[in-house]
């Protein structure tokens, strides 16, 4: 016994990160045992959830230490291998801490809106959360793609869970997109700095750093940053609208968590691991991407703007706000970067918040479209309450987490002397007022349609919801504690 | 007696064959099939483990000396494919009990299991002969044995692809025979390594290169090389399940395994990649077989000949990374060729076991089979991700070393050509997979219980095929010896 304990965070084997992606493994397994016990079944992922969360939380003491661990050697000169270092940290409490909540959410969805074959749902849920697990904590970019690679596939089923032809089309385009992006522009690029760099190590200061020329760098750059698809920059944002077809449970973890947080995580692994900030910067390899995020960013507004579904409103809005983070990484200035990270944390907790009341709106009240919302706040308030606190979050004002992360990406822009994308991150925000704040605004002052008919989503579904809205105000006060890790990688001021 | 392994690995199937013709009994000649793969898998791990300690093991037929007798040689280069094959009987055997026994009359499965033993081997023999004309022979013991085997096939579709490969493999054959006899005008000698020697220093002879020309079209087309493909997808998909399974597994594994032992311990590298361009036509005839063999899978409404569309495919990799001519381009094939032989032999078998309960593989037929045969679909996805070569499985771990390999060399437009095709085999498989899992079931009648027998061999060739793709150590060490031992031109 005390040996495990030495060996939980023992700097070359640290047991604690492969048991990390063991635990939402077992999870799955135990899902699939219990598959005719739903209540048993539910029990044990919420269980697992909340044993990972409490788990990966109690790592942050350790986050500066570099804790390794190695699997095997899978070839030659290559081994799969985990590391712990903050952004990864970052990644994987975010996953951790929203996974119980989202199942115990999804447990009263899935059965208010009648869905099938759920002990299936919660299996490759818990296979999706070990996958960003793994994706998190991995040492190089090789383990790093067998997760990202692992995570497309665990979701598919999920993307598809109706089963009608318009999952199929959804799911069909979610899975050739990401699979298209990795395969045709990751794999080559991963390759290329191997064989550029002989190894394929996130190292602090950067893989590449002195081992390739601009020239090469400026092609890399974009391969790698169209190649993790999950980012959804465009054009290779259409998978996120069209996995908006799963039920909202998955939605709201994976496609405003889990999925996309994964892609961006990569991003700015890449970024400060791969290139280095240094090196970007000095090459200015990563600019032409920054007109690549800024539009992303401004398009995908407009557009969230004009959607009149709900979900496809919301969609639209993450892809909006992974172009933030995208951008401000591509600045390659440490505040910026910081900043981009902090927002991955504070973007998923108030996401999620929107995509759970999203979910609660369409199963009390039926409605999917914003039009339809008008005058729900009185028989929803609770939902309605969360949904505003949310936004607030998401538009960037206290008192919640999005301020702080859309402070830093400013700040860090006006460092860099980057004016004209200091205009685009601050105009985004504009526009978000613009898609996210009408919805609130109708449902509390719009008259409603008719006398109200039903009340409050249930408690299970409700209790969530209001959690994670009570998240984004604690990150308002905790925002410190959350970059202080990083702050130190980075060496921030 | 471990001093007659090499001639002991042949010879058990080979006197097999006779006796499962002689005997008469299904279940005697099925017994013997499988003690005949089991001696030679035996005999081939403890070659390998011989070859491993002790370098290059030579085997004097009759004990004539070489170069006046016939020499088996075994190497680095050959241990690998001993080793597949053999593995791969042994797997089939399994399978093979029941597959054939709900496919063939009774009368004619001793006849197939005869046939079987005689196409494993031609198959070890081509692989461990050191001398050319001894290499014609098994190549023709093991296309006519296949030929026979093809035609068994339960549909009358079977006959026509049966004599399709007959003609254009024995015009294949030919062109061979032709080859080396003019290499036998030209230098004297049969054996190969002696033939090594000779050749050096008469690059500018037009018969030899003539020869060279004329052994490697007749290769090609037992490799299935675009454009030579045009038998494969038939024959792949009309044989018997227990033998498309065996021969996709190793059928052109081997040929390509000749076309290396030829081109860098016969000939010589110098000669076939340096003053001839074989390198380059066999990029450029890699890079349109991955092409058209992906995309004329994507069009098929069938299981099986979308399989084997793959394999043509499947072969242009490999083709690829031996066109190469580098260690880290031949190492990438063998690899290549140890995943793809262990990936395909599963999506066959379990195409089979598809076709024995539900009488017909069309894709319109499997609508929402993955719910009713959750395990034997749920092994078609983890093979047909191999194929696809998605991390963590055994097809991505040849796919990053031949992608690498094309790096390195600088062959974008090659590199381009099958990231292209692994784009387009997300496509073929996910069609699959997608009707499979997610319609709805068409047919209500529930299919008969798979075999036990059956569904052991096909999860033991997936979850190796998903060990390897973890731990690849054990085929990236024997692909690395094949590689040093070819190109190190220490076979002889």
């Amino acid at each position: 016994m005390a040996e495990l304990i030495t060996a939980w965070t023992s700097p070359d084997r640290a047991v604690a990160l492969p048991v990390a992606v063991a635990i939402p493994l077992l999870a799955c397994c135990g899902v699939l045992l219990l598959r005719h016990r739903p209540i048993a079944r539910e029990a044990a992922s919420v269980a697992c959830g909340l044993a990972l969360a409490g788990m990966v939380l109690a790592l942050w003491p350790v986050a500066g230490q570099g804790l390794r661990f190695e699997l095997w050697t899978w070839l030659p000169g290559l081994s799969l291998e985990f590391a712990l270092e903050p952004l990864g940290l970052m990644f994987a409490s975010v996953a951790a801490v929203l996974w119980p909540v989202t199942t115990i959410y999804a447990a009263g969805y899935l059965r208010a809106a009648q869905e099938p074959a759920l002990a299936r749902f919660f299996a490759f849920f818990a296979l999706t959360i070990a996958s960003a697990m793994w994706i998190a904590l991995s040492a190089n970019l090789i383990t790093l793609l067998i997760g990202y690679e692992l995570m497309t596939l665990a979701t598919w089923p999920l993307v598809a869970h109706h089963g009608d032809a318009k999952a199929r089309r959804g799911s069909r385009i979610y899975v050739a997109v990401l699979l298209a992006t990795s395969i045709g522009l990751l794999l080559p690029a991963i390759v290329v700095t191997w064989v550029l760099a002989g190894s394929t190590d996130f190292r602090p200061g950067g893989l590449l750093a002195g081992q390739a020329g601009t020239g090469v760098l400026t092609l890399l750059f974009p391969l790698y940053l169209f190649g993790i698809g999950k980012a959804a920059l465009m054009p290779v944002h259409r998978w996120l609208p069209a996995a908006m077809v799963a039920p909202a449970p998955v939605s709201a973890l994976l496609h405003a968590v889990a999925v996309v947080k994964a892609g961006v995580f990569t991003v700015l692994k890449v970024a400060v691991y791969v290139f280095g900030l240094d090196t970007l910067r000095d090459s200015g390899a990563a600019e032409p991407m920054t007109w690549v995020a800024a539009f992303t960013l401004i398009a995908a507004a407009i557009v969230a703007i004009r959607s009149d579904d709900l979900k496809r409103r919301l969609a639209y809005s993450t892809v909006s706000q992974l172009a933030y983070i995208v951008l401000a990484t591509t600045l390659a200035h440490e505040v910026a970067v910081a900043g981009g990270a902090l927002h991955m944390v504070t973007h998923a907790v108030g996401k999620i918040t929107l995509f759970l009341c999203a979910g609660a709106v369409a199963v009390a009240a039926g409605r999917t479209r914003v039009s339809e919302l008008d005058g729900l706040g009185r028989a929803m308030p609770w939902t309605f309450a969360a949904f505003l606190t949310a936004t607030v979050s998401i538009i960037g004002l206290p008192p919640t987490g999005g301020t702080w992360s859309k402070w830093l990406m400013l700040l860090g822009s006006a460092e860099a002397g980057q004016v004209v994308p200091m205009l685009v991150l601050l105009v985004g925000s504009l526009l978000a007022v613009a898609y996210l704040m009408p919805i609130a605004v109708r449902a509390f002052l719009r008259p409603p349609a008719g006398p109200p008919a039903h009340g409050d989503a249930p408690l299970v579904m409700t209790g969530p919801l209001v959690l994670t809205a009570i998240g984004c105000v604690a990150l308002f006060f905790g925002a410190d504690v959350v970059l202080a890790p990083l702050a130190a990688t980075l060496e921030l001021p | 007696m471990t001093g007659q392994l090499p001639v002991l690995q042949v010879a058990a199937p080979l006197l097999c064959a006779p006796l499962c013709v002689l005997l008469r009994s299904r279940t005697v000649a099925w017994l013997l099939f499988l003690v005949a793969s089991l001696a030679s898998l035996t005999c081939a791990a403890l070659l390998a483990v011989r070859v491993d300690r002790s370098g290059t093991l030579r085997y004097a037929m009759g004990d004539w000396q070489a170069p006046y007798g016939i020499e088996f040689v075994v190497n680095g280069f050959n241990t690998p494919v001993l080793l597949l094959v053999s593995l791969s009987a042994v797997v089939v055997a399994v399978y093979s009990r029941r597959s054939v026994a709900g496919e063939l009359a009774p009368r004619r499965v001793p006849l197939l299991y005869a046939c079987l033993c005689l196409t494993l081997a031609g198959l070890l023999g081509l692989a461990i002969t050191g001398d050319v004309f001894n290499a014609f022979v098994f190549l023709e013991i093991s296309s006519l044995s296949t030929y026979t085997l093809i035609a068994m096939g339960r549909r009358r579709q079977a006959l026509l692809a049966a004599f399709r490969y007959l003609v254009i493999g024995s015009v294949g054959a030919v062109f061979v025979l032709i080859g080396i006899g003019l290499a036998y005008a030209v230098t004297g000698t049969l054996n190969m390594g002696d033939l090594a020697q000779r050749v050096t220093g008469g690059h500018d002879n037009r018969s030899l290169q003539a020869a060279v020309v004329l052994v490697f079209v007749g290769l090609a087309v037992k490799m299935a090389v675009f454009p030579l493909h045009a038998w494969l997808p038939a024959a792949y998909a009309e044989a018997p399940s227990a033998v498309s399974t065996f021969i996709a597994a190793t059928g052109t594994k081997v040929a390509i395994y000749v076309f290396c032992r030829f081109a860098f311990t016969v000939f010589g590298a110098t000669l076939v990649f340096g003053a001839m361009p074989v390198g380059r036509i066999g990029l450029l005839l890699a890079a349109l077989g991955i092409l058209l063999g992906s995309a004329a899978a994507c069009f098929q409404d069938d299981l099986r000949y979308l399989l084997a569309w793959s394999s043509v495919a499947q072969v242009g990799y490999i083709v690829a990374g031996v066109s190469l001519a580098t260690t880290a381009g031949v190492s990438a094939a063998y690899l290549h060729m140890i995943m793809h032989s262990v990936t395909k032999a599963a999506l066959f078998a379990t195409a089979g076991l598809l076709l024995l309960r539900l009488g017909t593989v069309r894709l319109a037929a499997l609508a929402g089979v993955g719910r009713r045969m959750p395990w034997t679909f749920a092994a078609f996805v983890v093979a047909g991700l191999g194929l696809v070569g998605v991390p963590p499985t055994a097809g991505f771990v040849s796919k990053w070393a031949l992608v690498t390999a094309l790096v390195e060399q600088g062959q974008w437009l090659v590199l381009a050509a099958m990231l292209s095709g692994s784009l387009l085999a997300v496509f073929y498989v996910g069609r699959v997979v997608e009707v499979a899992w997610f319609r709805e079931p068409t047919a209500d009648a529930e299919p008969a219980a798979a075999p036990a027998s059956m569904v052991t061999a096909i999860w033991f060739l997936v979850l190796l095929s998903v060990s390897f793709g973890f731990d690849a150590s054990l085929p990236a060490h024997l692909a690395d010896a094949a590689a040093s031992a070819l190109l190190g031109n220490g076979g002889g």
